[in-house]
């Protein structure tokens, strides 16, 4: 019986593998066409099936009509994500350690209301947001600027960091806060030299959620800027699919997503929370 | 040496009631009382982890109630295992040292010594979480006894381990904490057993409050109090109402209690105490067997007494079947009586 479910996981696993990674090889596999093997009906392995073209990849570092150029995009997609992540992973990583070790209270308002007012700000729908905004960064003159996209992106990714992290501290014990302090340790020097050391796991899961929000949103990036600043997504959507060929879409797509596919292989294995082990029994 | 007045907390689970109490230098306090009994809280309150609503603490005729737990010069073993599991165990003892301003490599040559005194000179380089759960007490105790504090509280440090663990601990005990001749260790327990062992003062607490202190072998002959006798014993002392009338002494259905040797108080209710080998099998009182266990070579048989109940030490393994009726005899020499008041009124005559 054990060997029949074995059998029937594995087929599943290899069944749904097959679902996800074969988008990623039919764009791979266009990526490296030209207009011949592409219109020669269904072909699918370079070299036996169609002569493979680095066409589609050249034109995306190619300016001009033959070109697509995403190095401008790529870099200010770059920039936003990754600015607005550590900044809000730092911010979050406070204010949820703050939340997890000590006790606020103003007239009705606790802890519990302070989290839920963070993980509040996600459940609005993006729409209701635009429109302050567009309007505030227009107060400050930081419309269709890297500046006033890594503002509002910290404003959306401050609650996804707050959340994870104050569930990450929630399950690291106390004492071992308490132990640093007798250790010789202040709050603070507790925080730096033994909580956070031993976040790791939790600042991976925090970090890789909002390079992936951060990465892949299109509509603040498509309200809030015009033609100085173009994100990735909005660069994407804006290119026509009857002028653009298909192999250089292909290309662009797989670009697009290997940034978030190389940092998710290289944190995968800091995604555990096993490093707590030893820390109390 | 380390001198605290009235100390009140306001925990929710357990708060101190009014302590007072001067602990002086070399000696090693065992703190005994049962789970609540305000142990685990008298120790944080001292530390500073808890806050105080009343009270003083003096170190050396200072007071450091309002230093920040790291200037306490203090240090704290718990219960739980806890060490820094992302530092190697030498690492984890030279934390402390490295707070306290030394250099990396002489920090790390007395976190070594260190744990070669406890037994752990071949696992520098582990991890905590790659050692057992004996090994890692060790760490935390070799951690907390490296920075040489004033005062080295520890906490239950053995209710974690393994029977044959904490037994080898509680051997080793005495080596590894000896040379401290300036500070003050306190060690808190639920057990008699321990707190007997290991200290020369030891101090009863039932709801955050302490009962009695002194010698321990003068504690268990006499203990002060009803709440302090309840702690001391294991098995416990069991407590039958009991009265006194024209010089004999009463269980409290009237039946005739043993009490040659003993001097009477006056007419009037007492609370008669039986320690656990009070009562030996064959004699004039029956009871019924409730309950019946073994203790590594003892067995204890819970009574069922027209007067009360009561539990029976018998040394050896012996086979006693449950709901059997049982003759036993009750020695008067093994008897404390306690007034009404919860003072423990027993005098012999010589």
């Amino acid at each position: 019986m054990n060997k029949f479910y074995h059998i029937l996981k594995t087929l599943f696993l290899f069944g749904w593998s097959l679902f996800v990674v074969f988008p990623f090889l039919w764009a791979l596999t266009t990526s490296f066409k030209d207009a011949n093997a592409i219109t020669s009906g269904a072909t699918y392995i370079p070299w036996v099936d169609y002569e493979p073209s680095t066409q589609g990849w050249t034109s995306l570092f190619t300016t001009g009509s033959q070109g697509i150029n995403i190095v401008g995009p790529f870099i200010d997609s770059a920039a936003v994500t990754l600015i607005a992540s550590l900044v809000s992973l730092a911010l979050g990583t406070l204010a949820a350690y703050g939340l997890s070790r000590f006790e606020y209270r103003l007239g009705f308002v606790k802890n519990s209301d302070i989290t839920f007012f963070f993980i509040s700000q996600r459940i609005m729908p993006p729409i209701v947001l635009a429109i302050p905004f567009f309007l505030m960064l227009k107060e400050l003159g930081a419309l269709d600027t890297i500046f006033g996209l890594v503002l509002v992106y910290v404003a959306l990714l401050l609650p996804i960091a707050v959340w994870v992290m104050t569930d990450f501290f929630a399950g690291i014990p106390k004492e071992l806060d308490e132990m640093a302090m007798t250790d010789g340790c202040s709050p603070i020097g507790a925080f730096f030299r033994v909580i956070l050391p031993n976040s790791v796991p939790g600042l991976v899961v925090a970090g890789m959620f909002c390079l992936i929000f951060g990465w892949n949103d299109f509509f603040f990036a498509f309200t809030l800027t015009f033609t100085e600043t173009q994100l990735l997504p909005v660069s994407i959507v804006s290119l026509n699919s009857s002028v653009t060929p298909w192999w250089s879409l292909s290309a662009f797509a797989l670009i697009s997503v290997a940034p978030l596919a190389c940092v998710a292989v290289i944190v995968e294995r800091y995604m555990s929370r096993g490093t707590m082990s030893g820390a109390i029994r | 040496m380390l001198q605290v007045d009235q100390l009140t907390t306001a925990d929710p689970k357990v708060s101190l009631q009014d302590i007072s109490f001067q602990f002086d230098a070399g000696n090693i306090y065992t703190i005994l009382g049962r789970t609540g009994a305000g142990k685990t809280e008298l120790l944080r309150a001292l530390m500073g982890l808890n806050p105080l609503v009343e009270g003083d603490i003096q170190l050396d005729g200072q007071s450091i109630a309002k230093r920040p737990v790291k200037d306490r010069s203090m240090s704290l073993v718990y219960q739980q295992f806890i060490n820094y599991p992302h530092l190697s165990v030498l690492d984890n003892v030279a934390f402390p040292l490295r707070r306290q301003g030394k250099k990396k490599a002489e920090a790390q040559l007395l976190a070594a010594k260190m744990l070669t005194t406890v037994g752990l000179g071949d696992f520098l380089q582990r991890r905590p979480a790659q050692l057992s759960g004996g090994q890692q007490q060790r760490v935390a105790l070799a951690r907390a006894m490296v920075k040489k504090s004033r005062i080295l509280m520890l906490d239950e440090p053995l209710a974690n381990l393994d029977y044959k663990l904490r037994e080898q601990l509680r051997e080793e005990f005495p080596r590894l904490v000896a040379g401290n001749d300036d500070s003050v260790i306190l060690y808190t327990t639920t057990e008699p057993r321990e707190a007997m062992e290991l200290g020369n003062t030891m101090i009863v607490m039932t709801d955050g409050r302490i009962v009695a202190s002194g010698p321990p072998a003068d504690l268990f002959a006499h203990p002060p109090t009803k709440d302090a006798a309840s702690v001391i014993s294991d098995p416990p002392i069991s407590f039958i109402s009991g009265f006194v009338r024209s010089g004999a002494l009463y269980f409290g259905e009237g039946q005739l209690a043993p009490n040659n040797g003993l001097h009477l108080p006056p007419d009037g209710p007492v609370t008669i105490a039986l320690r656990p080998d009070a009562i030996e099998p064959g004699g004039a009182f029956n009871a019924t067997i409730g309950l019946s266990e073994f203790s590594g070579s003892e067995t204890i048989v819970h009574l069922d007494f027209d007067f009360g109940r009561a539990i029976m030490l018998v040394e050896g393994i012996e086979t006693f079947e449950a709901g059997s009726r049982l003759s036993v005899s009750i020695q008067a020499e093994h008897i404390m009586l306690f007034a009404s008041d919860g003072q423990n009124i027993t005098t012999r005559t010589k």
